[in-house]
């Protein structure tokens, strides 16, 4: 690109000295992204060594210590005995939202780029205004509503409102928006349902949209925090944020066993996240880039 | 824009079927198909969005008391919203914090972009995975995390800074001191956010036509007339596009300090944010219709600066998926 150093090197200099310069400025680069990406690495090194350590070894070293140590783990299961539960109350939660999510989104987004009805331009344009109003707006009327329905403090008060995301239906229209309609047609000829087109040869063809769209929809339920802690009142059913926002209020000293369990609740995340990291990427920067 | 045509398929009249029944049921499932694939969104998202949407603007109108004791007081929630003084302390540390992350994240951001975005380098899926990694975080976390490193005498940040520069003293307390709060969570920030959006500007870099540059470099341009010629327009729309949400999300902080912080707004209210003034006036008091009129509040003050960006910055479609 522009940067490529060697085109600024005034001409006069002589082939030797100007690779000279162009390997320097090079090293310069490379020097630069080790160092911000080491930066960038610094706290997350930090906290795995944190949680691996002593608890009285925590700031004697700096990172990890002379001996690993599954002290802290041990402190978290006696101190917080429902921390298993807490985490599996947030992998549930989490994948059913992805789950109704995918479904929902896909389904609506592929009417969206590949039908015309009655209504879609409506649809799309009511769509776009909501994207601009953030959650905050509308949670005391949920809450509300959720009690009436008697939803308030479960599982299904999170998932249910939780199925929708409009986010998902742009991302998946934007990508089915470029399957040929030859190909729906050529299904259509061989009798296949709309429904099955979906199924057999829309899904297939967006494989790397859905696994973009899986991780990027697990990402924020996991993390979210505010609703869950608005919509949640028995401790039993709290999510790992919650969990983890209220231990440090409760054990501030134990710095060690916090960081056990911090490393704990992002721990599922980045799994998944190397699983899909391809598909991630290209999936996050579709929609900004295309336009 | 739309053809309001009945959902009607080019295929018509030419499907295998015998014809007859069997047919007429072909065509209605394709008629009927779009309706249905997006009804269970339209459903929940009518309930679940809209209904909230609309019922919040006449509850931000009453006082309540829990969901079922309303009173209508008209405009006063919002009379006394703007003439709380905590509103105003929780206004201005959103700006404050909105301002610093915005304008140290986005040219880091951007920088680190054009450095990863050179043609020779080798081990870039490397760099990016490292720089979007605290992605993976949520806010609760990173501000756990970030609450240790912030730990006088003991903590990382003090530690690194004193070796870097000795005579920083090593007590200095990050979270207790008001004056210190709004750059602790600033360099939090920084650290959850550069890499995501780099690599924003990461892929608009890499779709910025190569022929362009050949002809700048042909003209003569040097590198910074390169960048204020060819890349800077290239990357507009998602420049702008990066900006506008990267704002929406700083005006919205909340987990990072009350986390942080443990559940308070820190000294001197100095970790006051704006969603954080709205829980604890709205959810902890269960004052729903309080909450709303706040969250109408805010949810205006995003638009107007939105707009604001989007004018200054001459992008009226950045929005436009």
């Amino acid at each position: 690109m522009i940067w490529e150093i060697k085109q600024r090197r005034p001409r006069h200099r002589t082939g030797a000295r100007r690779r000279s310069a162009v390997i320097a400025g090079r090293l310069a680069v490379l020097l630069a992204l080790t160092a911000f990406s080491a930066l960038t690495l610094v706290p997350l090194v930090w906290l795995v060594a944190a949680a691996l350590k002593k608890p009285d070894d925590l700031f004697h070293y700096t990172f990890f210590g002379p001996r690993l140590s599954a002290q802290n783990f041990v402190d978290l299961a006696t101190k917080v005995p429902d921390f298993g539960r807490y985490v599996i109350n947030s992998l549930f939660i989490s994948s059913s939202i992805v789950v109704v999510q995918l479904l929902f989104s896909s389904l609506a987004g592929f009417a969206l780029a590949k039908y015309d009805f009655r209504g879609k331009s409506l649809v799309m344009v009511i769509m776009l205004a909501t994207v601009m109003i953030p959650g905050q707006v509308t949670m005391a009327p949920l809450y509300e509503l959720l009690c009436r329905l008697r939803l308030v403090d479960s599982y299904l008060g999170l998932i249910v409102p939780g199925a929708i995301s409009v986010f998902g239906i742009f991302l998946f229209r934007q990508s089915m928006l470029q399957i040929p309609d030859d190909l729906l047609d050529a299904a259509r000829i061989d009798g296949c349902s709309e429904f099955r087109t979906y199924l057999n040869i829309v899904m297939p063809i967006s494989r790397p949209m859905t696994g973009a769209f899986c991780l990027i929809s697990f990402l924020g339920s996991w993390n979210s925090f505010l609703w869950p802690q608005i919509l949640l009142h028995t401790s039993k059913r709290f999510t790992l944020p919650i969990a983890l926002n209220q231990m440090v209020g409760m054990y501030q000293q134990s710095y060690g066993m916090l960081m056990a369990g911090t490393l704990l609740s992002i721990l599922p995340v980045v799994v998944l996240f190397l699983l899909l990291q391809k598909e991630f990427v290209a999936g996050l920067t579709t929609g900004a880039v295309k336009g | 824009m739309t053809t309001f045509k009945i959902g009607r398929r080019r295929a018509d009249g030419s499907t295998p079927l015998p014809g007859g029944a069997a047919r007429r049921t072909f065509r209605f499932q394709q008629r009927l198909a779009p309706y249905l694939f997006v009804s269970p969104f339209l459903i929940l998202f009518a309930v679940f969005g809209l209904y909230p949407l609309v019922k919040s603007i006449l509850l931000s109108l009453y006082v309540t008391n829990g969901p079922r004791d309303h009173v209508f007081v008209g405009l006063s929630n919002y009379r006394f919203l703007f003439s709380d003084p905590d509103f105003g302390v929780a206004v201005r540390n959103t700006a404050v914090y909105t301002f610093w992350t915005v304008f140290l994240q986005l040219p880091l951001a951007l920088g680190l972009a054009i450095l990863l975005s050179q043609k020779w380098l080798k081990g870039r899926n490397w760099f990016r995975l490292a720089f979007f990694s605290p992605q993976l975080v949520g806010q609760v976390f990173v501000g756990v995390i970030f609450m240790v490193l912030y730990v006088p005498q003991y903590g990382l940040v003090n530690h690194a800074i004193h070796a870097v520069h000795a005579g920083f003293p090593l007590d200095t307390k990050w979270l207790g001191d008001a004056r210190l709060v709004m750059p602790a969570l600033v360099l939090a920030s920084l650290w959850m956010y550069v890499g995501f959006n780099m690599i924003y500007f990461l892929a608009a870099l890499q779709a910025v036509d190569r022929q362009l540059y050949e002809a700048a470099m042909v003209d003569g341009a040097n590198g910074w007339q390169q960048f204020l010629a060819v890349t800077l327009p290239g990357i507009k729309p998602v420049a702008v596009y990066v900006l506008v949400m990267a704002t929406i999300g700083s005006l919205q902080l909340f987990e990072l300090p009350y986390t942080m912080l443990q559940q308070s707004a820190g000294p001197d209210k100095s970790g006051l944010t704006i969603v954080m003034y709205l829980y604890q006036n709205g959810y902890i008091t269960g004052d729903l219709g309080y909450a709303s009129a706040v969250g109408w509040t805010l949810a205006l003050g995003i638009l107007i600066v939105s707009l604001i960006q989007m004018r200054v910055t001459g992008v009226w479609k950045g929005a436009s998926a």
